[in-house]
């Protein structure tokens, strides 16, 4: 297991520094020079070339590369055009709504998702799977921010229940102010819930067709207890596998819930950074996404590795 | 005739998903007759008229500059297929000649995959909203955009099932009856793998419409004067709580499309090659 988990550790360096110079193009890659883009267009030409110099612009590609992936690693991930504070302190600022939300929205997909799933597997073939297999698909065809405005229309405007935008932090008012998250996550959870429900019900039915659980039957063990203990605990595993692939669509679409309900998160900061130009600030935010998304995917396979040790043998 | 009896075997007690066939079909001839069906011009302005609720002549209401719902949902329908079409033919082509050549040679396939692997490093729409930074605002950037973005799927899943098929006996029999690499590439293995694709493309052609409209909706996507459903939900949010109606029409069509293309998706999965089942990255 040790050796399985270096060696996976070993092939994400390669993936790591191949996006990280991709990210790293992204400025150069804007049409115009970087440097005159940055200072927006009432900038001078000496002030241009004050900070093409500055910038290193007029050193080699891969000496400029090398400068900007050392500071970095040393967390200097520049200054916000904007803001003009560092990125990185941009980026925290947006933490704690995104990461609250990401957790409730957790909480929902797995208190939603898992059981409605058991329950579709378990009555495979009547209208209980029927429809709720029919209303999982459904619920994944539908556009976040649609559920999202629909849900501000119902509940915060027309029946008052929740506040429509916005996030006050935790600090000044409490867990009482967790309440301006709960449509944000349930709009968030919906979409994936529904793949989550798709996905348990259809592992489950996978491993029921397997020789062990037919045993487990055979054997007298109670449906039930066949269903949780046999069937549902192995199609974990499957539902594991595809969590890497579930945090990537949170992500994407925390961008869009965070604007529907105008949430200071690091999602709606993407979308505030591009109309606004500010470039290192996308820059920043790109690198720590990928980053983030790079370690929950070693994540993933260990864990994937941990509940089926076929897979660090081979 | 064998058409028919595929479709058969696809729908056959699945009536939902026929249902699903039935109304995109619907869709297509939208998109198609929209300047003959549409009783306004979608563009036309008329500030009298502005937010009339749905009724005569104006069956889906107007928006907030007095255009007819009814025909920029029409109009709408032509972007959706568009985009839909568009996106995934750059997925299928793109993606899917990457993950076959990576797959038939070896050494060229470590290099390829390896750049689809950092790719799939980016979520999808981040990976979206990064390429429409540093691109205009047209119909044609939003369907390459959303095509590439895709494509990287495609490849990992053509380059699967490539493998599986490569050492296949028919496939040594051609050989050695002299086929060259590409007589084995296009007229021996690419054939076995359309179904497959087929089935790909309905998924890819889904997702692409909850893209396309998400990113209208940031004001990424499509100019702002195209009539598609993602710009008419994004232009009249700010008027939803006097006119509901103009949220729900366009957000009712690209639903009822997506789930349609997902039902139709699903169908054909099942009726799949077991072999590829799995490999189909769907709902």
């Amino acid at each position: 297991m040790l050796a399985y988990i270096f060696k996976r550790i070993l092939t994400l360096v390669p993936t790591l520094v191949a996006a990280s110079i991709l990210v790293f193009m992204f400025i150069h890659l804007i049409p115009g020079d970087p440097a005159a883009v940055l200072l927006g267009d009432t900038a001078t030409p000496e002030e241009i070339a004050a900070l093409t110099h500055e910038m290193g612009l007029d050193r080699p590609i891969w000496q400029q590369y090398i400068a900007w992936f050392s500071n970095v690693l040393k967390g200097d991930l520049g200054e916000s055009l904007f803001f003009k504070t560092p990125v990185l302190t941009v980026i925290a600022d947006g933490a704690e709504t995104s990461i609250l939300l990401a957790l409730m929205t957790m909480f929902w997909i797995v208190l939603l998702g898992i059981p409605i799933g058991i329950w579709s597997a378990t009555h495979h073939g009547t209208w209980i799977d029927q429809v709720t297999s029919g209303l999982a698909m459904l619920f994944a065809s539908i556009p976040t921010f649609w559920l999202g405005l629909y849900l501000i229309l119902i509940f915060a405007v027309g029946l008052g229940w929740f506040p429509s935008s916005g996030f006050p932090s935790l600090s000044d008012g409490g867990l009482s102010n967790l309440r301006y998250l709960l449509l944000p996550s349930l709009t968030l959870a919906a979409p994936n819930a529904a793949l989550i429900v798709r996905l348990v019900r259809a592992s489950m039915l996978d491993v029921s067709r397997e020789d062990h659980v037919r045993t487990a039957r055979a054997k007298g063990l109670s449906p039930a207890k066949v269903a949780i203990k046999h069937v549902f605990r192995n199609s974990l595993i499957a539902v594991t596998a595809a969590f890497g692939f579930t945090f990537a669509a949170l992500i994407s679409e925390a961008v869009v819930t965070e604007t529907v309900f105008s949430l200071p998160g690091i999602g709606r900061l993407v979308v505030q950074s591009i109309l606004r130009r500010d470039y290192p600030v996308i820059q920043g935010v790109i690198l720590v996404i990928v980053v983030l998304y790079m370690v929950v995917n070693l994540l993933v396979d260990l864990a994937y590795a941990r509940l089926d040790p076929r897979v660090s043998l081979q | 005739m064998s058409v028919i009896i595929k479709l058969q075997s696809i729908f056959a007690g699945r009536k939902l998903a026929a249902l699903g066939a039935l109304w995109l079909c619907l869709v297509m001839f939208a998109a198609i007759a929209a300047p003959v069906l549409a009783p306004f011009d979608p563009l036309e302005i008329d500030p009298v008229m502005r937010l009339s609720e749905p009724g005569a002549p104006y069956l889906f209401g107007t928006d907030h500059f007095g255009r007819d719902t009814f025909s920029r949902a029409l109009f709408g329908a032509r972007m959706a297929i568009t985009i839909g079409v568009g996106s995934v033919l750059i997925a299928l082509v793109f993606g899917g000649l990457i993950g076959m050549l990576s797959a038939y040679f070896t050494t060229l396939g470590h290099l390829l995959m390896r750049g689809v692997d950092v790719l799939m490093a980016f979520p999808a729409l981040l990976m979206a909203l990064i390429l429409m930074t540093l691109l205009e605002r047209s119909v044609a950037n939003t369907i390459i955009v959303i095509g590439v973005v895709y494509a990287t799927t495609t490849a990992r899943i053509l380059f699967g099932m490539t493998l599986k098929l490569k050492n296949d006996v028919f496939i040594d029999a051609a050989r050695c009856s002299g086929a060259g690499h590409l007589s084995l590439l296009f007229r021996h293995i690419l054939p076995n793998l359309i179904s497959p694709l087929l089935v790909q493309a309905t998924f890819i052609f889904a997702f692409a419409q909850l893209q396309a409209a998400a990113l209208d909706f940031l004001g990424l996507g499509l100019p702002p004067e195209v009539a598609s459903w993602g710009n008419m939900l994004s232009q009249e949010r700010i008027y939803v709580t006097r006119a509901p109606w103009l949220l729900l029409w366009p957000g009712a069509l690209i639903i009822l499309t997506v789930f349609s293309m997902n039902l139709v998706g699903d169908a054909m999965r099942d009726s799949l090659d077991p072999r590829f089942k799995d490999d189909i990255a769907g709902v």
